[in-house]
């Protein structure tokens, strides 16, 4: 391991050095609930390989015009070097006075892509264009966009998701390259955000459990298939999946499905049916059965150790559940 | 993730290339002008049409045809012309495997490099505005390349690229002047680096000078200390040729010599500022004939008196010189020199032989000898013609006996054989005469068009003396200038028609040459020297001041832009006009002891003065239904602002 570590020293000192800057800088962004706003002294920049190549070039064209003795292609060289130093300025002003919010996020299931939504302010009366934000070290996969003025632009940083539980964003950078490409200015932020992560469902297939009826029915979940009542109008809170879809073109409002079933048939999700798996793969099981009930429109509840969860139906049921799947057993 | 370039992206970048290529195709082959604007062409309607880029093998054949086609029409690919040529066709080759915006990012580069060369073809005023225009639109492209999504209309583009460039042309102006330059080639320069150059030759040969007499570029400029010569005294010395080989004329070892020949100069000295265009040449054209005592720098005088400098004039070139119009030039010759310039070639033109042997054999002096050639060609039917007819093997003969039309090439080579042919030894002198005044800046243009040829024949105790057989046929080609001694009828070039036909344009013309001379004598011969003395104004003595003295005001000029963006994208709270007028009216309150508690919303606190100062109520009430209707109301318009202002300014409490 040491060894490791001095050979990289000595054959990458330069990179060696990148990273424990790096690592340095980025232990040190403070996680703030928000809004953020970017300071002048928070604004790095550095030129990018365009920026660099546009130098050489100017170089070349110095030479060029000094040999010549040419009067124009001296205009011309300073005239670009100009327009170069000038540019810094643009990039970093580009920067300077947004103000960074948290936006929403929306809980997903472990292996799916997280999305964090962050809004980006310009309070100022100039336009702000192609305002990146990126993880670090992914500035090619940035989502770029721009904040008219005195206004907003929603921008989405996305990761992939492995386990549940809360997953932060994390250190993201701002930064911005607008208007020539010359030069690369950014800064690090860490908005407090999380994404809830669901445990990932179980392959379908394990049988529901039994429904334990209050009418003392007794029969597995799949038969108990509600009989359709008639429609209503949609309300808030109804879930898409309630909406009679076919209607929709022919009344100019929703309407929604209506069953007669409701809570006199219980079904019970439970901890202990499942001994056989270990905690994750209960988990994941759960995190199925949930589903599964949920699309067939029956209350149930969830029974896991010092959490008893009483039947219900719904989205917010349902996330409630699924939210204390996901953070079972963790701090 | 590839950031897929948008179709106006690429046409607007297909537009400003056109933009920038468009000077060169003065300098291209035909070929190249047509398969540059193919590609061009080409790649337009890929994007329009969503055709496929062609496949890396067809581009690869393309570029390879390209490169070799290149090298077989320059037979190089280093020259100026060529390099030209090869950065066109990379440029627009690089356009069909351009998808990304990135990828604009090279073709920029290459851009920029293709205007950079059209200075080293052409420095005339009106590049400064092209290159600020093409500044302009590439800073745009560059800024359109940089906006992913959508692409920005392109007013906005513009207008932002010109406010950048508008901010970097002062630091341009700083890094101009004070910039240290440094004198001469880093390198040696392409061979053809002054392609299309026109100038005086190194041989005399039919039709050399009448082509030179068809251009009006400007060979220098001249600006006299003193009294300025008469038109017949401004004789400017160029190549001398004292060898004859039955068709043109060429100098010989002898001519070219290093040597100071004796010059006993009589009468006061003429001293001149003389700006030279760039010729490629070593040739420093003097006035005859230069004080061999005071030569400027780096020059030396040879066996003909013709001024040279020890490097060919590439850059445009102000020197100081002195001239005497009265002098003995080589008071003795030698025999050898003497046999030397009585060379004339054996079997060539007997019948003008003829004639010089009879003149000398009527027992008349040199001098006199001279005269009667010069009467002749006064009182025969010598026609000044730019477009004589065609000579043949024995032409001068056929010139003085037969067609007696032709200019000054003509006049002074038969002049100078007929006096080698009597016996008096003669050469020709080619360089330019004359010159067109400015009225505003003093000072006199030498155009290519005053390209003379005349002769000099060696008079015992006399030296070199200076005929000019042309004047003796027009003499107003001597005193007036070339422009005045053709007729129309005789098949002026295009420009001098323009010239003398209308005065108010000529007029115009002059003052465009004295813009033109300044541009030249500030701008484009800013070198070393130049820039040295006029620092020196400023107290800046040496390149390290300079230095400093550019970094400080460079620092100062991006400070300043600095915080003019500092401004600009500062937060701006936006004004909250009904906040505004109620604490307006809130301070009116207070002087009569009423205030809001914090607690207290607008509809509460007027409330409480309604029951409480029932006097103030009503003009209350007005106060804040306007002020509810403008902060509350969806579409908050001018009426609800003026009408809180009303109610405001209306409401006065008194004690």
């Amino acid at each position: 391991m040491r060894f490791w570590l001095i050979a990289k020293i000595i054959l990458h000192p330069l990179r060696y050095a990148q990273e424990r800057i790096d690592a340095w800088v980025l232990a040190r962004v403070k996680r703030q609930p928000g809004p953020i706003d970017i300071p002048r002294n928070r604004v790095y920049i550095v030129p990018t390989r365009f920026g660099y190549g546009f130098a050489i070039m100017a170089l070349v064209m110095l030479m060029g015009a000094m040999n010549y003795s040419n009067s124009m292609a001296f205009a011309l060289t300073f005239l670009l070097a100009g327009l170069g130093m000038i540019c810094m300025h643009h990039t970093h002003a580009n920067m300077l006075n947004l103000r960074m919010h948290a936006g929403k996020t929306r809980p997903v299931f472990a292996g799916e892509i997280a999305h964090y939504e962050i809004h980006v302010e310009n309070l100022a009366k100039n336009p702000r264009y192609a305002i990146g934000l990126a993880w670090p070290k992914q500035e090619a996969n940035a989502t770029i966009g721009d904040a008219p003025e005195q206004g907003i632009a929603v921008m989405i940083l996305t990761r992939p998701t492995l386990k549940r539980g809360w997953q932060p964003a994390g250190v993201y950078s701002i930064f911005t390259e607008f208007p020539l490409g010359l030069f690369h200015a950014w800064t690090w932020a860490d908005l407090d955000m999380n994404c809830l992560v669901y445990p990932s469902p179980a392959p379908p297939g394990m049988e529901l459990p039994a429904v334990a009826g209050v009418g003392g029915h007794a029969s597995g979940g799949r038969s108990g298939q509600d009989e359709f009542a008639g429609l209503r109008n949609y309300q808030r809170g109804d879930t898409a999946r309630s909406i009679h879809w076919k209607s929709l073109p022919k009344l100019q409002s929703p309407m929604v499905k209506q069953f007669t079933e409701t809570l006199d048939r219980e079904l019970w999700l439970d901890w202990n049916a499942l001994s056989h798996l270990d905690t994750e793969a209960r988990l994941s099981q759960l995190t199925r059965w949930v589903l599964e009930v949920e699309e067939l429109g029956l209350a149930y509840g969830l029974r896991m150790p010092g959490i008893v969860l009483e039947p219900a139906r719904g989205e917010t049921h349902q996330h409630q559940c699924l939210k204390r799947l996901a953070l079972y057993d963790i701090a | 993730m590839i950031d897929y370039l948008t179709q106006t992206t690429l046409l607007r970048l297909l537009a400003v290339l056109v933009l920038v290529l468009a000077p060169h195709v003065a300098h291209l082959p035909i070929w190249e002008n047509l398969l540059l604007a193919a590609v061009i062409a080409w790649r337009a309607l890929i994007s329009i049409r969503q055709w496929r880029l062609p496949a890396p093998w067809i581009r690869n054949v393309i570029s390879i045809a390209c490169f070799a086609a290149v090298y077989f029409n320059f037979s190089s690919i280093s020259g100026l012309t060529a390099g030209t040529a090869l950065l066109s066709v990379m440029a627009v080759l690089k356009l069909l495997e351009m998808r990304a915006r990135r990828d604009v990012m090279v073709l920029v580069l290459l851009m920029y490099f293709i205007l950079i060369t059209h200075f080293l073809f052409s420095q005339e005023i009106w590049t400064i505005a092209y290159l600020l225009f093409s500044a302009v639109c590439i800073t745009a492209l560059l800024m359109d390349c940089n906006h992913a999504g959508e692409s920005l209309p392109t007013r906005v583009l513009l207008r932002a690229g010109a406010i950048m460039v508008a901010q970097a042309v002062p630091l341009m102006l700083i890094f101009f002047v004070l910039f240290p330059r440094i004198p001469g080639p880093l390198w040696s320069l392409p061979t053809d680096s002054g392609a299309g150059r026109t100038g005086l030759s190194d041989k005399m040969s039919p039709g050399d000078i009448a082509s030179l007499m068809q251009t009006d570029e400007v060979v220098f400029r001249v600006r006299f200390s003193g009294d300025v010569p008469t038109p017949q005294q401004r004789y400017w010395r160029g190549p001398v040729f004292d060898e004859f080989d039955g068709r043109g004329w060429q100098s010989s070892k002898l001519a070219t010599q290093t040597r100071t020949v004796p010059t006993i100069t009589i009468g006061e000295s003429l001293s001149y500022e003389l700006t030279m265009e760039a010729s490629g040449s070593r040739l420093l054209l003097a006035l005859d004939t230069p004080a061999p005592k005071q030569l400027p720098n780096d020059s030396t005088l040879n066996y003909s008196n013709v001024l040279t400098t020890a490097g060919p004039i590439n850059e445009r070139k102000v020197y100081k010189g002195t001239a005497y119009t009265q002098y003995v030039l080589q008071p003795t010759l030698s025999e050898m020199e003497r046999a030397h310039f009585l060379q004339i070639p054996e079997g060539y033109n007997p019948r003008t032989r003829q004639l010089a042997q009879q003149w000398r054999g009527s027992r008349i002096n040199d001098a006199e000898i001279v005269n009667k050639a010069l009467l002749m060609f006064r009182s025969e039917k010598f026609f000044y013609t730019l477009q004589p007819p065609k000579l043949g093997r024995d032409s001068i003969d056929e010139f003085i006996f037969n067609t007696k039309q032709g200019f000054c090439e003509h006049y002074s080579s038969s002049f100078t054989f007929l006096m080698r042919a009597a016996g008096i030894p003669a050469r020709v002198v080619t360089g330019y005469q004359g010159g067109e005044q400015n009225p505003l800046g003093d000072y006199y243009v030498i155009r290519q068009y005053d390209a003379h040829a005349w002769s000099e024949v060696w008079l015992a105790e006399k030296g070199w003396v200076r005929v000019d057989p042309t004047g003796a046929v027009a003499p107003q080609r001597v005193e007036r200038g070339f422009t005045s001694s053709i007729s129309l009828a005789n098949g002026l070039p295009g420009f001098i028609v323009r010239q003398q036909s209308n005065p108010l344009r000529f007029a115009l013309n002059m003052r465009w040459d004295w813009v033109n001379q300044k541009w030249n004598a500030w701008v484009l011969a800013y070198g070393p020297d130049l820039q040295a003395d006029f620092l020196r104004n400023f107290g800046i003595e040496d390149w390290s001041q300079m230095i400093l003295v550019m970094t400080v005001l460079l620092l100062l000029g991006t400070l300043a832009v600095s915080l003019l963006l500092m401004r600009q994208f500062a937060t701006v709270i936006p004004r909250d006009h009904a906040l505004r007028l109620w604490q307006r009216v809130l301070k009116k309150l207070a002087k009569v002891g009423i205030s809001q508690n914090p607690d207290e919303g607008p509809r509460d606190f007027v409330d409480r003065i309604t029951r409480d100062h029932p006097a103030y109520g009503d003009g209350m009430q007005r106060v804040l239904q306007a002020y509810l209707k403008m902060r509350y109301l969806e579409e908050a318009d001018q009426t609800a602002e003026r009408e809180l202002n009303n109610a405001v300014a209306a409401f006065k409490p008194r004690r």
